[in-house]
């Protein structure tokens, strides 16, 4: 079966439409040992940075019903690092390899987007507008459509013909707003949602679980969440748009394609088990046999709405 | 460097140790769990897989980390304590069942044949030791220190002191923990003037204490920390712990590193328990 997505038609074309999350996944390098990095859609990388970045404090994750609640703090060497040492070890050749970007204020962006714009390795840019914008004192890019289209129009600027995605999270008014600004603002592609926020608690410490208190939660938990903010964002937008949470099986990717996505990410699948993600792209064509879905195109956006029949 | 292996094995027999616990809850705390032997190339002391039951591939239950116990001709040995509700589905894994595994992870024990070496051990942290006494070429010049808030019996101790010397003591109470600490530290000194090293698992508590000595008395240690892990991979960045001025890479001194890839074995002088992070994004 025919699995290959066009996402910007001859300049990022995917194998299949399973990708990796950012933050879930490495570098990929990580996970060569658990199976062949080169049968995946595509790889989108740890959050990157321009200056190396410690994250935040301890304890930085735990588990909660369904899914993860995590902070923490993009921890990472830096763009330089990643460029001369992690991207050449990387078979950018074979799939593509797109970093997710992260920055406090727009000309950080840019100048992330300006550094990897010249890389062969790099097939298309991430930027995580959940980060904290220092001159909204702190509240997310993706918050309101002016401070997204500002953060997009400046990665789009120096991104050269990389395509660039637009991550959006749920911490916003309305998130197909938000997805119309970017897409207006230049944007190749909406990747939806960033993780949610939320706490937990632990009862017999009387302490939060996470170090610093607040964190994002993830997996299955979250499923039904990005699920409808890929059907409403879709609906809205003319671009590709890729579903980001919970996904955790083939049925799974089906579900966000009906929904109008046209590819999805695996975030902590990949956490419980490390080959989750190839297992998804194996048995993929097998699903879709037994659902007899011959064609990912012909299904997509494609939810019945109709009860009566 | 040993690459890791994911591989689905089957329970060959999961026993319960010591006694069940008191009051209506009653379960026991304490197994010996053992898996058909995985097709590992090889392992080291000190090493340890992550482990999730099978058939709940779609499950976002997490694995969890394991001490390798030890690896026989008929299979990986791995000792755990109930220590929370989400390790009860490992204490009913019975004969026939499957489990996901990967390993095996991190680093490991030095093992130095001709060097005094000093086994330090509270709880569940003497599960590595056994496997440790099978790669060391001459177990019985070993000295195992263990301290215990459960009684002995919840311990696999018989099967450790018939292979090496082993002193156990209670550190259930306040008293009882404050001598355990000094008969440990005696023990450092000794093992310093005669220029030996140490060795350490047990919970971060007690691996503070043993950090804090070997620093101040210069005695060569190594200790396997116990953080929180969601993947044993390197990527989740949960279960971090900051490297001092000592370590190897000086791009990454003073800075967190994984527990689960650059340890779970590091040298004490290699690691400052007493750093906090120092955060900020670039």
């Amino acid at each position: 079966m025919d699995l290959r997505v066009s996402l910007v038609k001859g300049r990022l074309e995917l194998k299949n439409p399973v990708l990796s999350a950012a933050g879930t996944f490495g570098s990929g390098l990580e996970y060569q040992d658990y199976g062949d990095l080169s049968t995946l859609g595509g790889i989108i990388t740890n959050g990157l940075t321009l200056a190396p970045c410690s994250g935040l404090p301890m304890p930085r994750i735990t588990e909660v019903p369904a899914g993860v609640l995590s902070a923490i703090g993009t921890q990472n060497d830096g763009v330089k690092q990643f460029v001369n040492e992690v991207l050449p070890r990387l078979p950018w050749n074979l799939v593509p390899v797109i970093p997710n970007l992260n920055a406090s204020n727009v000309d950080a962006f840019s100048e992330l987007s300006a550094i990897l714009a010249e890389e062969r390795g790099v097939a298309a840019m991430e930027v995580n507008l959940s980060c904290g914008n220092d001159h909204r004192g702190g509240y997310p890019f993706c918050q309101n459509p002016v401070t997204t289209a500002r953060a997009i129009s400046a990665v789009k600027r120096a991104a050269g013909d990389k395509p660039v995605i637009a991550k959006l999270s749920l911490r916003t008014m309305d998130i197909a707003e938000v997805a119309k600004a970017a897409e207006a603002a230049g944007a190749d592609i909406i990747s939806c949602i960033g993780m949610p926020e939320g706490m937990a608690v632990d009862v017999r410490t009387r302490r939060p679980l996470l170090g610093s208190v607040v964190g994002g939660i993830s997996g299955p938990a979250i499923k039904p969440m990005a699920l409808l903010s890929v059907w409403r964002v879709a609906s809205v937008v003319q671009i590709p748009v890729i579903g980001v949470g919970g996904v955790c099986c083939a049925e799974d990717v089906l579900e966000f394609i009906l929904a109008g996505a046209q590819a999805v990410c695996v975030g902590t699948a990949s956490f419980a088990d490390p080959s989750a993600i190839f297992r998804i792209v194996q048995n993929l064509p097998k699903v879709c046999e037994e659902l007899e879905i011959q064609d990912l195109s012909a299904i997509r956006g494609s939810l019945e709405l109709d009860f009566t029949r | 460097m040993i690459s890791p292996v994911r591989s689905e094995l089957t329970v060959s027999d999961n026993v319960p140790f010591g006694h069940p616990s008191a009051g209506s809850s009653g379960g026991y705390r304490f197994y010996a769990l053992t898996l058909e032997r995985p097709e590992w190339k090889d392992w080291r002391p000190g090493q340890f897989i992550m482990m999730r039951p099978a058939g709940a591939a779609d499950s976002p239950q997490w694995a969890r980390p394991f001490s390798i116990c030890r690896v026989t001709s008929q299979g990986l040995v791995l000792f755990f304590r109930v220590a929370a509700p989400a390790w009860e589905r490992f204490a009913r894994l019975k004969s026939g069942d499957k489990v996901v595994v990967w390993g095996p992870l991190g680093t490991s024990f030095d093992v130095r044949p001709d060097t005094p070496t000093l086994l330090l051990a509270r709880g569940i942290g003497i599960a590595p030791f056994a496997g440790y006494a099978d790669k060391h070429p001459d177990p019985a010049s070993l000295f195992l220190l263990f301290g215990h808030t459960y009684p002995s019996s919840n311990y696999p101790t018989d099967a450790m002191a018939s292979r090496m010397e082993l002193e156990n003591l209670r550190d259930h109470t306040p008293e009882e923990l404050e001598y355990f600490h000094t008969v440990m530290r005696e023990k450092m000194i000794t093992y310093r003037q005669r220029g030996g090293i140490c060795l350490a698992c047990g919970p971060i508590s007690f691996l503070y204490r043993v950090w804090k000595d070997a620093v101040e008395l210069g005695l060569p240690t190594q200790l396997s920390l116990e953080q929180r892990m969601a993947c044993g991979t390197g990527v989740c960045l949960g279960c971090v712990t900051v490297t001092s001025q000592h370590w190897a890479d000086p791009a990454h001194a003073g800075l967190p590193v994984q527990t689960c890839t650059s340890g779970p074995v590091f040298w004490a002088s290699d690691i400052d328990l007493d750093a906090r992070i120092p955060g900020g994004k670039g």
